[in-house]
């Protein structure tokens, strides 16, 4: 179990302890020229839980990369969250060195993979530096969602995949049946799967001398640099350190490089190799995976995805990067004090130094004030992003209604993205409102095929492919709209399937949709955090919710305060909340003067918290509460 | 003079009073939060030393225009106690001719020779704790006395010549309808008092009644007080009796003087355990605890315990604050021109709940008021 006193990996690995600063001055730093031929670059790719984190910690402790000592459980998972979460969220890159059976050193650079759906676009940036995977399943659950997606993944960067079982040691694993599954997906051989158990070490050495004798060394091209930045990190001693893996040439110290996307040059100051501690050396050479500090502190000089050569170079070919992160969920980010808005700026600004997926760009509202439309990944990236804020950076936040990006043609011809409900222009100049789908994969046991069929339905889905992975198990595969899938589906799906049901997307087209404005007005003023864009057949849905939820978070006021909810000017929903009736101290006399005072200056303060909304006052926690996502329980 | 008179209003803040706070009780009310003790009647007669010991220790002053006794019930004490104690405000301080001296009373307590031993000692305004005459309701309040006593107890007041009677009534008690409401409110004024001061139930941080709603118990309705008070309001109204403020009701020339001079931002000495005064500008009060109090005061000690100094801005929204709970309303003065230019005031005054009368601002819709108070606290000090 993650121990929380325990510090932070990355605390440690980046801690500038004088020991570097003397390694530098005495320097030489450790000038080994590795064969590519020596080098195995690979990631581990996995469903969700099947154990891709205890088995990379196995790999490190086994090879000694990490003594018992510093062993604890899930080393590449660095950040508090991911650890509470049980999720990977950043790449990270690790080096290790094993003994091959033939009695050669091999140098193994594990690159860490994150492993929830929102997040499959670092699963392929961390292939792109890669030239295998191991594709983990766990014995007892089988192949699920992301099993298949990742393996799409890596077979279309071309990686060679190395199918293992995982969890051999569960009283429920079926490792004969899973790999059955795993060698109809793959079109091999069953007995061509490993099997381990990443927490007895069973099979672990096995594993690593495959990934020795199957996963292709990597291959140079000439002396002169590329390089692939991986990944990059944000300390806040070093500046930006960027995750770097060389495809031709070296890299070295002191080398001038030239950023190719940005065009910017800066000096590479420190290179070197995680084992996990940060080891500076003399220079990382072809196929070799590492770090790079060039000093560079400002959050958008440096690319995730950019190539890395020196100036001057013949070798300008950039490397072919990965799919461009692209943000499925819009949500604006209020401080509750106005006064924050400079911080929350920063705040975010250091967030996508390491998070290249998360974009935002100044909003103002008029019931929030100033804030961040910011775009995410999905739900779990917009939570996950939301609580990073208040609790590393303590804010304290108003988040509005999420939303994904429409796209709409107006009656000019012309079209554009909308990715807040404000920018919908008026009904009478929209010609075709647009909504992005999804190809939805869903791996479940068959006996669910028909709950989750009505699922689909009710999310205006369609079906696109049924496919048996076994007489028990069947993969759908579904074209449905973003809005439907990113809220609350995957709840949805799970509660209908026992926890069985496993779930992956990617986007798809953008199709015209009977799409609809809902607002909804409180005292006669449309509340802008409130208002969505919905299916139409959905609109009365949200409004009800609203309104009546509203009501019952918004205190009496003096006066009534009617709430509906309105397409255009037609209501589709209405509350009221009744005046207040009483509001008065019953006794006041000579005793009472200092005390009642006090209570009532106590209350003025609390008026003092609440928003004014037109001429409403609602409390800081009622827009939390009714853009609370679950809208459907 | 009108219990509702501008005139009066104004009047009072001349005056000055005196409070005797009487902590003895026969048991404790479960909504009650004053400094009341139960089962220490034992102690009454070193509290009428102490007390007197206190009064006459006290600074000269000016004469007393009002008197009152509170509590607790300060008809558990015997006559003679609460005759010597008043005796000895007469005597350091003087009476001016025609001054109040008011006592609560518990009906339960209330006889013919108290009645009549008191007036002989001077006291001629009597309140009595009345709450409810629906044996229910009585229950749920903890009250001891029937809905007979209170009738009984009345009419031995007059007999023995008090000039002012007073009922004290609660509405809003969890489980009393509003039919119970109508009948206590009429059979309160068939018994044809001066006076009758109707309270809010309020639930107070610490009381038994805090605990049980904490624990399940049916909380007081805001909506059900509010359609009580316009009910009772209305009956009162067409008996002749006139609100003079939030909670109080009179027949013209029956409104308490004392509770005048406090809401007119007068001054008043407090004496007993855990009493407030106000003299020379500054709020005060004496030790809370009974015991420690009679220590203090036997160790010839002035038994205050703590004492508020306010600027004058902080006085002129007190002034506010208590002026506005009167029908009259208050003097708008400089806080109140400070209200009217205030964008949260400007609301309250465009809602009609506070609003302008000649040089006066009065709030319309009692019922709302602390809004408007709320407004005058937040207003940004102003140089009056």
């Amino acid at each position: 179990m993650p121990n929380r006193s325990l510090p932070r990996v990355l605390d440690r690995t980046w801690n500038p302890k004088p020991r570097t600063s003397t390694v530098r001055s005495t320097g030489p730093y450790p000038d080994v020229m590795i064969s590519p031929t020596s080098i195995r670059n690979f990631s581990i790719i996995a469903h969700i839980d099947h154990g891709k984190s205890t088995l990379a910690d196995r790999m490190l402790e086994r090879t000694g990369a990490i003594s018992e000592r510093e062993m604890r459980a899930q080393v590449l998972d660095t950040m508090d969250l991911e650890r509470e979460r049980g999720i990977t969220i950043k790449a990270q890159a690790v080096r290790i060195e094993h003994r091959a059976p033939d009695g050669s050193q091999v140098v193994l650079n594990l690159i860490d993979t994150p492993g929830h759906v929102d997040f499959s676009y670092e699963v392929s940036r961390s292939l792109a530096a890669c030239e295998g995977a191991v594709l983990l399943v766990d014995a007892a659950q089988g192949v699920e969602a992301q099993t298949l997606a990742n393996a799409y993944l890596a077979i279309e960067a071309g990686l060679e995949i190395i199918p293992v079982i995982n969890k051999i040691d569960l009283p429920a694993a079926d490792p004969d049946q899973v790999a059955g599954e795993l060698a109809s997906i793959l079109g091999i051989d069953p007995d061509e799967v490993i099997r381990v158990s990443a927490k007895t070490g069973d099979g672990i050495d096995d594993l690593l001398d495959r990934i020795v004798r199957d996963v292709p060394p990597p291959v140079g091209e000439g002396d002169e640099l590329r390089a692939l930045v991986f990944d990059s990190y944000y300390d806040s001693y070093r500046g930006v350190v960027c995750y770097v893996r060389v495809v031709d040439g070296s890299l070295s110290p002191g080398d001038s490089l030239l950023f190719s996307a940005t065009a910017e040059r800066h000096t590479a100051a420190e290179v070197g190799v995680l084992t996990p501690l940060a080891v500076p050396v003399a220079r990382l050479g072809p196929g070799e995976v590492g770090y790079l500090i060039t000093g560079v502190k400002e959050i958008d000089r440096i690319r995730v995805g950019d190539t890395i050569t020196h100036p001057g170079t013949s070798n300008t070919v950039p490397l072919p990067g990965y799919a461009e992160p692209r943000p499925m969920v819009y949500s604006g980010l209020f401080p509750s004090d106005g006064e924050d808005f400079e911080r929350l700026r920063e705040a975010l600004d250091k967030l996508r130094l390491n998070d290249a997926s998360l974009v935002f760009e100044p909003e103002s509202s008029r019931a929030l004030g100033f804030g961040f439309r910011c775009g995410f990944l999905g739900l779990l990236h917009m939570e996950i992003i939301r609580e990073r804020l208040e609790r590393e950076y303590n804010l304290d936040l108003v988040a509005t209604a999420p939303s994904v990006a429409y796209r709409v043609t107006t009656t000019d011809g012309v079209t554009t993205e909308i990715r807040s409900p404000q920018d919908l222009p008026d009904r009478g100049r929209i010609e075709t409102l647009e909504e992005p789908y999804v190809r939805a994969m869903i791996i479940s046991p068959s006996e669910y095929i028909g709950t989750i069929m009505e699922l689909i339905q009710a999310r205006r889905g369609s079906m696109n492919h049924m496919h048996y992975l076994s007489p028990e198990r069947v993969e759908l595969t579904y074209d449905l709209p973003l809005a439907e899938v990113v809220f609350d589906f995957f709840d949805h799906l799970k509660s209908r399937t026992r926890g069985y049901a496993s779930l992956d997307y990617e986007p798809g087209d953008y199709q015209a949709s009977n799409l609809v404005k809902v607002d909804i007005l409180l005292n006669n003023d449309p509340v802008d955090a409130f208002s969505t864009i919905t299916h139409s057949d959905k609109a009365y849905l949200y409004g009800k919710t609203m309104v009546e939820r509203l009501r019952k978070l918004i205190p009496r006021q003096l006066f009534d305060v009617p709430i509906q909810a309105a397409i255009g000017s037609r209501v589709i929903a209405r509350e009221t909340i009744k005046a207040r009736r009483k509001d008065v101290i019953a006794k006041c006399y000579g005793g009472d003067v200092s005390r009642k005072r006090k209570l009532l200056e106590r209350q003025k303060e609390g008026k003092r918290r609440m928003k004014m909304v037109g001429s409403v006052e609602v409390p800081q926690e009622a827009f939390i509460l009714a853009l609370q996502v679950d809208t459907e329980k | 003079m009108l219990p509702d008179s501008v005139e009066l209003a104004e009047v009072a803040a001349e005056w000055s009073g005196v409070y005797v706070h009487v902590p003895f009780c026969a048991r404790i009310c479960p909504y009650c939060d004053f400094n009341v003790v139960a089962d220490r009647d034992s102690l009454q007669e070193r509290y009428e030393r102490a007390v007197r010991s206190e009064i006459l220790a006290e600074d000269a002053w000016r004469p007393i225009a009002a008197v009152a006794f509170g509590g607790g019930t300060p008809s558990r004490l015997h006559a003679q106690a609460l005759n010597a104690i008043l005796e000895a405000v007469g005597a350091r301080f003087g009476l001016v001719e025609g001054a109040e001296v008011s006592l609560e009373a518990n009906p339960e307590d209330w006889t013919p020779d108290l009645a009549e031993a008191l007036i002989g000692g001077g006291f001629n305004r009597v309140s009595f704790g009345a709450q409810s005459f629906d044996p229910v309701v009585l229950g749920a309040l903890g009250r001891l006395h029937e809905p007979g006593d209170v009738e009984q107890g009345v009419a031995d007041a007059r007999r023995a010549g008090f000039k002012s009677v007073s009922l004290d009534l609660i509405f809003g008690t969890p489980g009393e309808s509003i039919a119970s409401w109508q009948a206590t409110v009429e059979q309160a004024i068939a018994l044809d008092p001066d006076h009758l001061s109707l309270y809010a139930l309020t639930v107070e941080r610490g009381t038994a009644l805090s605990r049980s709603i904490a624990a399940g118990a049916p909380s007081p309705d805001e909506d059900d007080q509010a359609d009580k008070y316009e009910m009772a309001q209305a009956l009162l109204a067409a008996a002749g009796y006139l609100r003079y403020e939030v909670s109080n009701f009179a027949r013209p020339g029956h409104a308490c003087r004392y509770n005048l001079l406090t809401w007119a931002q007068a001054e008043y000495l407090g004496f007993g355990p855990g009493a407030h005064g106000h003299r020379s500008g500054a709020r005060y009060r004496t030790i809370h605890r009974l015991e420690a109090y009679l220590e203090a005061v036997e160790a010839g000690r002035r038994p205050e315990q703590g004492r508020d100094r306010s600027d004058s801005w902080h006085r002129e929204q007190e002034r506010l604050m208590l002026g506005l709970r009167r029908a009259a309303g208050v003097v708008a003065g400089c806080g109140g021109e400070a209200l009217e230019n205030d964008e949260w005031g400007q609301r309250l005054f465009a809602a009609g709940i506070v609003v302008r009368r000649g040089e006066r601002i009065v709030i319309d819709q009692p019922l709302l008021g602390d809004e408007v108070v709320r407004a005058v606290l937040a207003l940004p000090p102003v140089e009056c």
